[in-house]
């Protein structure tokens, strides 16, 4: 029974966040006035595998507050309830709350108690104010006032309750949903020997229970065996369980719907009048009978249960933390040795369910079936080619060539399809946007249409967890900056509605992201005097359009008029910049004032391969990163000038650009050109500096694989990584604006 | 070379160590110095190497191990010992070690491996202090072999390439 519950933690928390993904996402596409049940259906089902999945696992904190969730939910599933805005808010909110609660345990961190807390309350008014719709409906008193009444229990009754009959078992075959009002519910429970063995826990459910009511047991160990004869993995116990408050049948049943099979259980009310019970399947095996337990212990075990139960109900945040296994471990002291060890099994418990900081994928089965034929492709032409070397002549020169030529397809195939499997749909950041709009609108009191194309686009993994809040932070400046108020808008002769788009495409060896909107644009006027008051242009500068745009890059710069907590601080634009720089990509800007802004954001495709051309100085070979360059050119003698006599420059048509002489700030000894003249110019661009790089000859372009040198090594400044050729020896790959720092100082 | 190191037994001395360690030993010049042999990896030949642009000049470059790039550090120039000519027979041990969480490869040049010797560990004796004349940074100790003087080496110090090397040149 010591199955190690904290190995499907990952596994859970995954799917948990899945599940939060798709309730968020199914909230904000409900529509007030036509609501589509199957959506409801799908924000059920999604909230009710999180509950049970906590559960199960004992994050009772978390099924605690999805059960709410989940009730408010079934209503409106049900139609006994109608879906208010107010309603959905509440349910989004919740859903951040889970997400953070989710997150706290994953991290091994303490829960936000007041935040959880603050939350139930609302949702708990929602639940009894907002039922509103056909009155008809008949039951649902709010479950969730039985955890106030549950403590009006008095004393008295508690001990009344005491006196109660042990073996008293009541079976009866009718059907009850409704009850008016019961004190409370007596339980006879007795599992079957093999109830563990089906991976349930009676600590667990008598758990749920003290959730519904204030539980008291008592436990039957007339079934122990002798110690000889004990079979841990069996459980001899039953026991006689009283569960105090106005709590519903279904409930109760509830907690054993995954038991009936596996145990006799009879459940009756007292205190009223309604009796209920559920049938159970008679025992086919013959408990154990002998007695073996001494008194004493047996008091000592019934102290240890009722303490755990006190705990429990005290819904301490530890308590929380202990999981399943943990439970049953302490099951099982209770059974063998009464010694009260259930401390180390906790700390146990709690140290396996650290957090993990792995990271996984998941990847379409077909993209693996791909990955495994062509695998398979591969052996054929791998055998086909020793049998050709087995009994080589000249006479299997074409045999040999053209099993070559295949092995080199394949090659070329698998390594595609390996890259392929890294591959995941920007939706993964998509996903995210609605919810953005959605808040922020409502906080703003704008009309914002969000319009997304292209989700399916791929982009490697790498790539999409790092453009995520760069994109996060263009999208907010367009809610926030770029789409008017509803007024002004109608005003300027504009729909109401704003529209913001957010496209990806494929573009060449590119993906393309673009947030487009329809606001009013960006102020050419106002971000020149801006400058000019930062002084970070001159009076005379003639600045382009484009030069314009990128004034908002620079730090500290902010054109709007209030800072506000969604954005306007000037933090950012430089660091969306820098971000997506650092990914080898470019964002660009186009807009007109009164008509919207586009943002458009260039990536690579992956980060592993990058198309390079292989330059050479003297001996040596380097990597450019074919993206960077511009043109390369012979230059005349004419075209020279220099500074101060010693930085040189270059004219290429209206510009002057500094050369970098590579074989100087590499110290190539063995460089065959020195003077200009002689060599290449190849005109690289990197983070809006241009410049000459002057080199002996251009070798080739290849698509090379790009290795860390940092791995064994340490940075080295003009570099940014390295690769290996087809030779097998190492090639550096120049890092342009490092070149360029380095040639200044 | 390879060969040879790989099959030499590793010697036995007098009376029989109780608590022994084992370490790669390697000429230098004159001298001779020892590694850990549970942080050699592999000793390979000399084969050219990638050279890294403004670096200090023990820092020979970077090779391709198996897909991994691997820098390559002269011992000769580290210890200000001369330099020697690379041949066919320069010898690359390569040591790997665990450096900040993070596991290092990198690769020594050194003149030649001799052996593989077994040392009692509590007959190492520490560095001797020799004020600023000598450095003793990257030793971890001195050990007595046959009457013969063997360093040992702290490989963890040695694949740290600090950053203050840079300044040193």
């Amino acid at each position: 029974m010591s199955i190690d519950m904290a190995q499907f933690h990952q596994v859970f928390f995954e799917e948990s966040f899945e599940g939060l993904d798709v309730m968020e996402s199914g909230l904000l596409n409900l529509d007030m006035g036509d609501v589509d049940v199957e959506e409801i259906n799908t924000i059920f089902r999604a909230a009710h595998s999180i509950k049970g999945g906590s559960g199960t696992f004992g994050f009772t904190a978390v099924s605690d507050f999805t059960h709410i969730m989940e009730t408010l939910l079934d209503e409106m599933r049900d139609g006994r309830r109608s879906v208010t805005q107010s309603a959905v808010n509440v349910l989004l909110s919740s859903v951040d709350c889970l997400r953070e609660m989710l997150t706290a345990i994953q991290d091994d961190q303490e829960l936000n108690e007041s935040r959880i807390a603050e939350l139930t309350k609302t949702l708990e008014q929602e639940l009894n104010g907002g039922a509103t719709s056909d009155a008809s409906a008949t039951t649902t008193e709010p479950i969730a006032d039985t955890d106030s009444q549950q403590l009006d229990v008095t004393d008295e009754e508690i001990d009344e309750f005491a006196d109660t009959d042990e073996t008293e078992i009541v079976e009866e075959a009718k059907e009850e949903t409704v009850v008016d009002s019961v004190e409370g519910w007596n339980i006879a429970f007795s599992p079957h020997p093999q109830l563990l063995k089906t991976g349930n826990d009676p600590v667990r459910m008598f758990r749920e229970l003290t959730e519904l009511g204030e539980l008291t047991s008592k436990i039957d160990f007339r079934g122990v065996p002798s110690f000889h004869d004990m079979d841990p993995e069996e459980c001899y116990l039953s026991w006689n369980l009283k569960v105090l408050g106005n709590i519903n049948k279904e409930h109760i049943d509830d907690v054993f719907d995954w038991v009936e099979e596996d145990c006799d259980l009879a459940v009756q009310s007292f205190g009223n009048t309604l009796k209920k019970v559920v049938p159970a399947t008679p025992a086919s095996d013959p408990l154990p009978t002998s007695v073996a337990v001494p008194d004493t212990i047996a008091a000592e075990s019934t102290d240890l249960i009722e303490n755990k139960a006190e705990i429990e109900t005290k819904k301490q945040p530890e308590e929380a933390k202990v999981t399943t296994e943990a439970a049953t471990a302490a099951e099982e002291t209770a059974e063998k040795t009464p010694e009260s060890k259930p401390k180390p099994a906790q700390k146990q418990a709690t140290e396996k369910a650290k957090p993990k900081g792995s990271s996984s994928i998941r990847v379409d089965t077909g993209k693996i079936d791909t990955l495994i034929n062509m695998v398979g492709e591969l052996v054929i032409t791998q055998s086909m080619l020793s049998l050709v070397g087995e009994h080589f002549s000249m006479d299997h020169v074409d045999q040999l060539k053209s099993g070559l030529s295949q092995l080199g397809r394949h090659t070329r195939e698998l390594q595609e399809s390996v890259m392929n499997i890294r591959m995941m749909p920007i939706s993964f950041v998509f996903s995210r946007f609605p919810r953005l709009a959605h808040d922020v609108s409502r906080k703003l009191n704008k009309k914002i249409e969000l319009k997304l194309s292209g989700e399916n686009t791929e982009v490697d993994k790498t790539v999409i967890e790092l453009i995520s809040d760069p994109l996060v932070h263009l999208v907010r400046n367009s809610l926030d900056h770029g789409i008017e108020m509803p007024d002004v808008r109608i005003a300027a002769g504009k729909p109401e509605v704003g529209t913001v788009n957010l496209n990806a495409y494929h573009r060449g060896g590119n993906i393309v992201i673009e947030v487009i909107d329809d606001g009013k644009g960006l102020d050419k006027e106002q971000l020149r005097s801006k400058a000019l008051d930062k002084g970070l242009i001159d009076e005379n500068d003639l600045l382009t359009d484009k030069q314009t745009y990128e004034l908002i890059f620079h730090p500290g710069f902010s054109t709007a008029q209030e800072i506000s907590d969604i954005s306007g601080r000037g933090v950012g634009m430089d660091v969306v910049r820098k971000n997506i720089q650092s990914l080898g990509g470019s964002i660009e800007i186009q807009s007109e004032l009164g008509k919207g802004s586009t943002f458009a954001i260039h990536l690579p495709l992956t980060l592993a391969i990058l198309d390079g051309q292989s330059i050479a100085v003297g001996d040596e070979t380097y990597i450019v990163p074919l993206v960077s360059i511009v043109e390369t050119i012979n230059i005349t003698e004419e075209m020279i000038n220099r500074v101060a006599g010693k930085g040189e420059t270059f004219r290429l048509r209206k510009e002057f650009l500094p050369i970098v002489r590579m074989h100087d700030i590499f110290n190539v000894q063995s460089a065959k050109a020195t003077k200009l003249t002689e060599g290449l110019v190849v005109v690289v661009e990197g983070q809006g500096i241009r410049c000459g790089l002057f080199i002996d000859e251009l070798l080739g372009q290849q698509q090379v694989v790009i290795k860390s040198l940092e791995a064994n090594y340490r940075r080295v400044e003009g570099v940014s990584g390295a690769t290996i050729l087809g030779d097998g020896s190492v090639a550096l790959i120049l890092d342009i604006p490092g070149l360029v720092r380095l040639s200044n100082n | 070379m390879t060969q040879q190191s790989e099959n030499s037994e590793p010697q036995v001395e007098g009376k029989k160590p109780v608590n022994p360690v084992q370490f790669l030993s390697f000429g230098l010049g004159n001298e001779e110095y020892g590694v850990d042999i549970l942080s050699v990896q592999e000793i390979r030949s000399w084969e050219p190497v990638s050279r890294i642009p403004n670096v200090p000049s023990y820092e020979k470059g970077v090779v391709n191990l198996r897909g991994s790039i691997v820098p390559i550090i002269d011992l000769r120039d580290r210890f200000n010992l001369g330099h020697s000519e690379y041949t066919a027979l320069t010898v690359v041990v390569v040591l790997q070690a665990e450096i900040e969480g993070k596991n290092r490869t990198m690769g020594l040049v050194v003149d030649a491996v001799s052996n593989v010797i077994n040392v009692e560990k509590s007959t190492i004796q520490k560095a001797p202090d020799f004020g600023t004349k000598v450095s003793t940074e990257f030793i971890n100790g001195l050990a007595s072999v046959d009457g013969r003087m063997v360093m040992i080496l702290d490989v963890q110090k040695l694949l740290k390439l600090e950053n203050t090397d840079e300044e040193d040149e």
